[in-house]
């Protein structure tokens, strides 16, 4: 396993902050989106696109690429900056999203946005699809890896658990799943919606192999990511211990800032907020 | 009946598919000896994975296999597929384009013996409703065998229907089949009988009975329920000036609901549906029985033939 430098760590942790940024501001000039979830998985998004995934903004569709699908496709806002901000597009595409012309759509949708793998929005599919593409890596012989990025409360979904098993069957080592584990729903915690403790044990007893990691802590995410690839006769999911909100003081933790937007006042505190994490 | 069931040929042909085509793969349900998939299982058993009973799962690695430059077959029952596995087809398929191939066995009364539970009387209406989706519905079981290379070469997502029974014999091995083109089985100029699958065999019979009594019925073969040929259903109102349709399917949504469609825009003739009558089935001793008293035999296509004339 590559070690992860102090430098490279500070730079990814920069890039991590301009997401959150960049993403509030695509929600507000949108009116529309789920700033919660985007700002919880920053850093997880941060490590995949800026460290491990095998990717090239100039050829999208290259055979080899390693494959990504935001199966909590509400979170579009941060996957949208990830993709401009790594060069798959330019963030002024964005500046009509939402309107009907802009291809960019509310959910991420694999025919209209490059570098977007897979069209998502209803919660679930997302290790089953990955389980897919992880058994067209094997039957094709190439080497890529599949990650899927699950939210939380999507693991109340039974076929979250479908996709678990069969995985966990076929052995594939070449899969890893995340869970953004924010402990926050639309209609708030996840322990009184519908508790899923001990969501460790339940991956486990699915046969996958199971790392827990402080999801904000870029090292840790860049190093479990890294060690998925060492296991090689399950598949992985890591449960990254996240705030919802992450990032700006009013929004942490709030179940009402999953799916609401912040106005243009809440805006200018948020990215204050934001600027004096880098200042400070 | 004798002849091969429309599942068997299906399943031999899926194999042979496989063995010219490396890119095919199959996926089942636990239901592999019953799709006849297991023919393609045998062979190729690398490329062949059994979910469990998950149908939405199925479809989703499917969808993922399809991502990654893989030409699937998934095959389960067609109630299950067309009704628990409807939002996975829809989003993950039919939205997202993906090159999956949904082989629907078991459809219609074809199950007899199994029940309401079984049958998939809705699965026509449910897939015709999603749009990018093509709906192929063969007539017959050298039909069903003809259409799966022509399935996987077609590119995007199809839903191919598939009976567990045989059905009576309509299609001429190596006569041309094309997505999207119906087929004049029979000339006529009296009225047009306008059918799909297994009905197509007993709209023959029934189109000779009615020769007897001086009635000469043209007769449309429509394997593709969508996209639907709409200048060959037009062109037959237009000549005939009267039509009935006739499916084992419920009589809302399906095939009769779509000539209606096409009809009442284009050119509205008298029409009369055969059908089942928006009802559950009950189980039966044998598929052809069951049809017969679910409104589907070749007496219940006559008699709405001499209404729709009277109607004229």
């Amino acid at each position: 396993m590559k070690t992860i430098t102090p430098e490279k760590i500070a730079e990814l942790e920069e890039i991590a902050r301009h997401l959150r940024m960049d993403s509030l501001t695509l929600i507000n000039r949108r009116g529309a989106g789920h700033p919660g979830g985007a700002l919880s998985a920053a850093e997880i998004m941060t490590a995949l696109y800026f460290h491990v995934l095998r990717i090239d903004p100039e050829n999208p569709v290259w055979e080899q690429r390693d494959r990504f699908i935001l199966s909590k496709g509400h979170a579009s806002a941060v996957l949208y900056s990830a993709l401009s901000r790594r060069g798959f597009f330019s963030f002024s595409e964005l500046d009509h999203w939402g309107e009907v012309d802009c291809p960019h759509q509310g959910h991420p949708d694999r025919l209209k946005t490059p570098g977007v793998e897979m069209t998502s929005g209803i919660l679930g599919h997302g290790v089953a699809l990955g389980t897919g593409l992880a058994l067209a890596a094997r039957l094709k012989k190439l080497a890529y890896q599949t990650y899927v990025l699950l939210g939380d409360g999507e693991c109340q979904a039974g076929i979250v658990w479908e996709g678990a098993v069969t995985a966990a069957k076929y052995h594939l080592s070449n899969l890893t799943t995340i869970v953004d584990y924010n402990n926050v729903q639309l209609d708030g915690p996840v322990h009184e919606v519908m508790p899923l403790e001990p969501l460790a044990d339940k991956w486990s007893s699915f046969g996958w192999h199971v790392v827990e990691v402080n999801g904000h802590s870029v090292r840790q995410v860049v190093e479990a990511l890294e060690l998925a690839r060492e296991i090689h006769d399950q598949p992985t999911v890591i449960l990254a211990h996240t705030t919802k909100g992450k990032g700006v003081s009013f929004m942490e933790n709030q179940s009402y800032w999953h799916g609401n937007v912040p106005n243009n006042e809440q805006l200018s505190k948020a990215l204050a907020e934001l600027e004096e994490v880098a200042n400070g | 009946m004798a002849e091969l069931s429309m599942r068997e040929a299906y399943g031999r042909a899926l194999a042979e598919l496989g063995a010219v085509n490396p890119q095919v793969v199959a996926l089942d349900v636990d239901t592999s000896s019953s799709t006849f998939s297991n023919f393609f299982a045998q062979r190729f058993p690398e490329r062949f994975f059994n979910i469990g009973i998950a149908e939405p799962c199925m479809v989703d690695v499917a969808a993922g296999l399809a991502l990654g430059g893989l030409v699937p077959f998934i095959n389960g029952f067609a109630s299950l597929l067309a009704l628990r596995a409807l939002e996975q087809i829809r989003t993950c398929v039919c939205y997202a384009r993906t090159n999956v191939k949904i082989a629907a066995s078991y459809a219609g009364l074809s199950d007899f013996k199994d029940g309401a539970t079984h049958y998939s009387i809705t699965d026509l209406a449910n897939m015709r409703v999603l749009p990018g989706l093509t709906v192929i519905i063969p007539a017959d079981a050298a039909e069903a065998a003809a259409w799966v290379p022509l399935v996987a070469e077609y590119n995007g997502p199809v839903y191919l229907r598939i009976s567990r029974a045989g059905a009576i014999p309509v299609h001429l091995v190596g006569s041309p089949l094309q997505v999207g083109k119906g087929r004049i089985l029979r000339a006529g100029r009296d009225l047009t009988l306008v059918a799909t699958g297994a009905m197509v065999g007993r709209c023959m019979f029934a189109a000779e009975q009615l020769a007897t009594q001086g009635i000469n019925a043209r007769l449309l073969e429509i394997h593709t329920l969508k996209p639907l040929d709409g200048d060959l259903l037009l062109e037959a109102a237009e000549e005939t000036g009267a039509m009935v349709t006739a499916e084992e399917h419920n009589i809302i949504g399906g095939l009769g609901s779509a000539v209606a469609e096409v009809l009442s825009e284009g050119c509205p003739v008298p029409l009369e549906r055969v059908g089942i009558r928006d009802r559950f089935c009950p189980t039966g001793r044998d598929p052809d029985q069951l049809m017969d008293t679910c409104g589907l035999s070749v007496a219940d296509v006559i008699t709405a033939a001499q209404r729709v004339l009277e109607r004229n």
